[in-house]
């Protein structure tokens, strides 16, 4: 993979405005103001129930917002409809659970989006898709059905079926947190190849050892809230907040 | 045992007869066959109806919803043979709707459309249990990557769907193979059990034989049918 260089503040991949977002009397995105330029990488950490898998869910519009902007390349997000199928087709999503096509292989999970979304050839999808499966180190399992892979590999397809379509952006919600302990580098080690291969991406994640090593920038959520955002260094070692210190206090005693 | 043996031989005679014509009075063989092909019609038009119905109860249009529910509730509270009879009786008889002229033509059709609406709210049932097997996550999946509903449902929920469903479509097949007789209240008279009807009316001696010749001969139907149905409900299951 090739290291692409991205000067700061080139491009604007995503940009949240105010948003908004209620469960019933359930407030669960306050006021939620968050840019994310082209090439970056945003760990978003903060305890459960936070809020930080609605952040993600709202990118591509899986949920729907109350009030707020989101833009995604510089557009606002369309509602329902052909337009949002398209938009969503530029931001991948990996899931906590893969949600791999349980009865397609592996091959037929990476080529379907290509070949119905974007009608790319079946030849060249299936080229590419290898390719892809090659990256994430797992080719040589093309044909097999989703159950007969190990969940570190059912979730390396996973990601292989998002960069299938060419994705501007890469969204994560906790990748390894369904993963036994020995499976979860192989998937790690996917991602940081693939944030040094210049993708932006937003990922939730418990891994504070990738979010250090990875992450241009951290975002702290707590309650609906981002209480703090800084970069990894300022972050662990000096946060500011009596929130995040009790945090990080109980995430780093493990 | 001897006059058993004639007892049986006076059987054979009597539904082996023929008229004038040299026809069969009694077409056991040829009433079973009219069951077949209104199970083979209504079955396909149930199995249509199903899919359209239980992809309009999920989709994300709420009028869709609604009504995908209300034909569901109304035909699964509906007894079959009042569905039948309506179908005759005001269909037919009422409003005056026909197909192509011959009236046995017309008592057929009319029957196929009645068993399939009543069976499609059935299979629509059966169905979303196939649906409830496919873990949500999938169906965001699909979105996640660009696919529209149509293109979700149709690749990705509905395949997993039907064969996660195979066993309780097997169950309503079977509901209907037998339900095809109640075509006998909306004028199919060459049906099974207007068969049989006819056959006790005119030999009430051999009453016994006769529930066991109708009998014998939906088991024979059925029993292939519920093995398939199991054999490929295991075949089918999507691996988890
Ligand atoms: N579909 C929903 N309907 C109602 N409430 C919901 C729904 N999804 C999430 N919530 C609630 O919204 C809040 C935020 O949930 P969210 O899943 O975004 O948190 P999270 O930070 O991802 O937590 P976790 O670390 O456990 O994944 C929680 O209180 C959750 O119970
Ligand atoms: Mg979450």
């Amino acid at each position: 993979m090739t290291q692409t260089d991205v000067p700061a503040g080139a491009e604007t991949v995503v940009a949240l405005r105010d948003v908004q977002k209620w469960f019933g009397d359930l407030h669960v995105l306050k006021d939620i103001n968050l840019s994310v330029e082209r090439g970056e990488v945003v760990v978003v950490i903060g305890p459960s129930g936070s809020g930080k898998s609605t952040l993600c869910r709202t990118i591509n519009r899986l949920e729907p917002i109350d009030s707020g902007t989101i833009e995604v390349a510089g557009e606002p997000l369309p509602a329902e409809g052909k337009d949002l199928a398209m938009l969503r087709a530029e931001v991948g999503m990996v899931f906590q659970s893969f949600n791999l096509f349980a009865h397609k292989t592996i091959l037929d999970n990476v080529t379907l989006g290509p070949i119905k979304v974007r009608k790319t050839d079946k030849v060249t999808a299936r080229e590419e898709a290898l390719q892809l499966l090659d990256r994430v180190g797992i080719r040589s399992q093309a044909d097999k059905l989703p159950a007969e892979l190990s969940g570190g590999q059912q979730q390396r397809a996973a990601i292989a079926r998002a960069l299938a379509m060419h994705p501007k952006l890469m969204l994560f919600d906790e990748p390894t947190s369904a993963l036994d302990p020995e499976m979860i580098n192989e998937v790690l080690d996917v991602m940081t190849d693939l944030a040094q291969s210049g993708m932006t991406m937003i990922v939730v994640t418990h891994e504070m050892g990738f979010a250090r090593r990875v992450a241009d920038r951290v975002v702290f959520m707590s309650d609906g809230e981002i209480m703090e955002e800084a970069t990894p260094e300022e972050f662990f070692t000096n946060p500011v907040t009596d929130r995040a210190k009790d945090f990080l206090a109980k995430i780093l005693q493990h | 045992m001897e006059a058993f043996f004639d007892y049986l031989g006076r059987y054979w005679e009597f539904i082996t007869q023929r008229d004038s014509d040299g026809d069969l009075i009694y077409n056991i063989l040829g009433a079973f066959w009219v069951n077949i092909q209104l199970t083979l019609w209504s079955g396909l038009l149930a199995l249509v109806l199903g899919t359209v119905v239980v992809a309009m109860r999920i989709s994300p249009i709420a009028s869709l919803r609604a009504v995908a529910t209300a034909y569901t509730n109304i035909f699964r509270d509906i007894p079959l043979t009042v569905v039948i009879l309506m179908m005759w009786l005001v269909v037919w008889t009422q409003l005056g709707v026909t197909f192509g002229g011959k009236m046995i033509t017309d008592f057929f059709v009319l029957a196929v459309i009645g068993l399939g609406l009543y069976h499609g709210s059935f299979m629509a049932e059966a169905l979303r249990s196939g649906v409830n097997t496919v873990p949500l996550g999938q169906a965001e999946a699909a979105r996640a990557i660009g696919l529209t509903f149509m293109q979700s449902a149709r690749m990705v929920v509905l395949p997993q769907a039907f064969r996660g469903a195979v066993a309780p479509i097997g169950n309503t097949l079977i509901a209907l193979i037998k339900n095809t007789t109640v075509a006998s209240v909306g004028a199919v008279s060459t049906e099974t059990s207007s068969t049989m009807a006819g056959m006790i009316e005119f030999g009430p001696q051999f009453i016994f034989l006769i529930f066991l010749t109708f009998a014998l001969g939906y088991v024979a139907i059925v029993i292939p049918v519920g093995t398939l149905s199991t054999y490929l409900s295991r075949k089918l299951a999507v691996k988890r």
